[in-house]
């Protein structure tokens, strides 16, 4: 490296510390990004693009191809549209739930309580476990003759099949997504919280203001910044929800819990042909989605910063 | 100060307030709904098979006492029989005939009874099935997934620590042509979840050979936006002088970032080789996507792929599963500290 150094001189060597990085970027971030359009664009089922015929914007008209986009039993590409309004209402749910439970979680942790370290670590350590570990536990749990089952029977009532009926099968989706996330929310909340300055709940103190009046006039407001990153964040990674609901009930019963990521991968690997074209416009639908969700949290972070 | 004692000062300040009792009730049932279920996966692994089909499911592995009684090669289950007078005794069952069962008392092992197989229950007793976790390293793939999982997730944070750590240093010490670009390019990448380029990806890997190979899984996510910043964020507060002086003494570039700016930049190399290991140990999609070969597979997709077949085995699932936690169970128990602050400070996992 020494040596190297002297052969390019020292002003050069900022791009060879940088030159590994970008190599590694432009081969699996930027080239592919390239290369999705031109997959989007294409038709058959070679994988190299070289052998893929043009086929202008056919993949998209394909997807969009619906007779009513509210119903996708009338669109040609049906799945794909299932995987949007379940990836839209598991987004919808799911958000609402994490911002209210990590908002309420952060609040009560943040008061004065003993053992708030282990709280802490209680409500964070779901978020460390990998997908396929909480699906796999939550499964165990839902299962026919699982403990919740057992719990239900011993209260009297009768057994529910909980992860093959459709609306159970979204309402646990959306559940066990909640409880491996929102510790990850929730402390961000927190550190928003301990930001607020002390002095400014001594003087409401000072006022005698009621509890709740100091929460909706004065915390909330100072939080907002936070509570907007939290929305935005939890927002753009359950657009992208795959992993979890995959294992728990692998989408369906049927397609009711089937998402768009997944329709994505089974379309370019799992399924009998292989898509690769289709799955590339689907892509680039939801990255699109994506990126102005990414421009709002980066607006939004640039206001709370300056 | 906050809410808590504001109120509680106030009103009373040595009692307790409303609020106060229902925090700690919230906390508790938090306690309960996220370490019961975890608690409920590991007692459970250490259930038999046949412990694992009852319903409703017993809170503690148990599983049937069984004796020796002199006369028999085999070890005989125990039973809790009540006679006909009425009185219970407990016997050993020899074999079954239909509804009835052939017994005989333990201590007096020379006389057989008959017993209406209604009439005996089962001697429990609590009991570790450790053989869920020895079967499965004996008999599945699992030691060459857990083998394939270590690999990836220590290779591929070493190069994730190498090369994130060189393009924070060139992107922190210097001011060189380019230098916004290169942070541009930086921030667009985090924008760019491998769910979108999944296709384009595995083409480049096809290209590249790599295919079923754990490199295909170790390099596309070997660079992170993530890494960069944090590391570049730390270096940032380094004294300049330091860097200013070693160059006085001629030394080189590599080894003001070698033997300088590393070591300073530990609490933050620390923090990403966390975060590497969570990620790495982890990941589901891409693997899932590039792997197709039972010899390649990841822990995760090993499960993944365990639970799907059609006769679930799981009192050895459950065991892999436990066995799967158990790393990152123990990185957080020891490093929990640095994987709070690491997150607070970047608002990134």
């Amino acid at each position: 490296m020494t040596g190297l150094q002297r052969l390019i001189g020292e002003r050069r060597m900022p791009y060879v510390f940088l030159l590994p990085n970008l190599v590694f970027f432009g081969l699996f971030v930027f080239v592919p990004i390239a290369i999705n359009f031109v997959y989007s664009v294409t038709g058959g089922p070679a994988l190299f693009p070289s052998e893929r015929p043009y086929v202008a914007a056919d993949q998209y008209s394909y997807l969009f191809d619906c007779g009513s986009y509210v119903d996708p039993n009338t669109c040609r590409e049906d799945h794909f549209w299932r995987g949007v309004y379940n990836t839209l209402f598991f987004s919808l749910f799911q958000v609402l739930a994490m911002v209210g439970l990590s908002l309420l979680t952060a609040v009560v942790l943040n008061m004065k309580i003993r053992g708030r370290g282990f709280f802490r670590a209680v409500y964070f350590f779901p978020v460390l476990l990998s997908p396929v570990v909480v699906a796999l536990i939550w499964k165990w749990i839902l299962q026919r003759d699982g403990l919740l089952n057992a719990a239900i029977t011993g209260f009297g009532g009768d057994r529910i099949l909980f992860l093959t009926e459709p609306g159970w099968a979204m309402f646990w989706a959306i559940f066990v997504s909640v409880w491996a996330h929102m510790g990850f929310y929730t402390l961000i909340l927190l550190a928003g919280l301990q930001a607020i300055p002390s002095d400014i709940y001594e003087a409401a103190e000072m006022d005698a203001t009621p509890r709740w009046r100091v929460f909706w006039r004065l915390t909330l407001p100072l939080l907002w910044p936070n509570l907007i990153v939290v929305i935005v964040l939890s927002l753009i990674r359950a657009v992208q929800t795959f992993d979890e609901v995959f294992v728990l009930t692998g989408g369906g019963p049927g397609t009711s819990t089937l998402m768009v990521v997944q329709y994505i991968y089974e379309t370019a690997f799992s399924n009998q042909v292989q898509n690769f074209g289709l799955a590339a416009a689907a892509s680039v639908v939801l990255g699109i989605v994506l990126f102005a969700l990414t421009l709002a949290q980066l607006a939004f972070t640039q206001r709370k910063s300056s | 100060m906050n809410f808590a004692h504001l109120v509680t000062a106030r009103r009373n300040p040595k009692g307790w307030h409303w609020t106060d009792i229902a925090a700690y009730a919230y906390l508790l049932l938090g306690v309960l709904l996220m370490f019961g279920p975890v608690l409920w996966l590991i007692l459970s692994s250490f259930k038999t098979q046949a412990s694992l089909l009852e319903f409703p499911p017993s809170l503690l592995p148990m599983s049937q006492k069984e004796i020796t009684v002199p006369g028999y090669p085999q070890p005989l289950p125990l039973f809790t029989v009540t006679m006909e007078d009425g009185t219970t005794r407990e016997l050993a069952q020899v074999r079954r005939v239909g509804i009835q069962a052939q017994m005989i008392d333990p201590a007096n092992s020379g006389r057989q009874l008959r017993v209406p197989i209604d009439k005996r229950v089962p001697v429990r007793q609590f009991a570790l099935a450790t053989e869920n976790y020895t079967e499965p390293l004996e008999r599945f793939a699992f030691p060459q997934f857990l083998a394939n999982s270590v690999f990836v997730t220590v290779v591929a944070t070493l190069i994730t620590l190498l090369i994130n750590s060189m393009a924070a240093y060139a992107l922190s010490i210097y001011e060189f042509k380019g230098k916004n670009a290169a942070m541009l390019m930086v921030i667009g990448t985090l924008m760019i979840p491998i769910t979108i380029i999944l296709v384009p990806v595995y083409l480049v890997v096809t290209k590249l050979g790599l295919v079923n190979s754990l490199w295909a899984v170790i390099l596309p996510g070997a660079a992170t936006p993530t890494g960069v910043f944090l590391l570049r964020q730390y270096m940032l507060t380094l004294p300049r002088d330091l860097i200013e002086a070693a160059r006085m003494d001629k030394a080189s570039e590599w080894q003001i970032y070698w033997r300088i700016v590393m070591p300073l930049t530990l609490p933050a190399l620390a923090v990403l080789t966390i975060f590497s290991i969570m990620w790495r140990w982890n990941e589901f999609l891409w693997p899932l996507a590039v792997l197709t070969k039972t010899e390649s597979y990841t822990l995760q997709i090993g499960l993944n792929a365990f639970q799907g077949e059609l006769q679930t085995q799981w009192q050895y699932l459950l065991a892999m599963t436990v066995m799967t936690l158990t790393p990152v169970a123990i990185v957080f128990v020891f490093l929990q500290r640095f994987i709070t602050t690491g997150i607070a400070n970047t608002g990134m996992k």
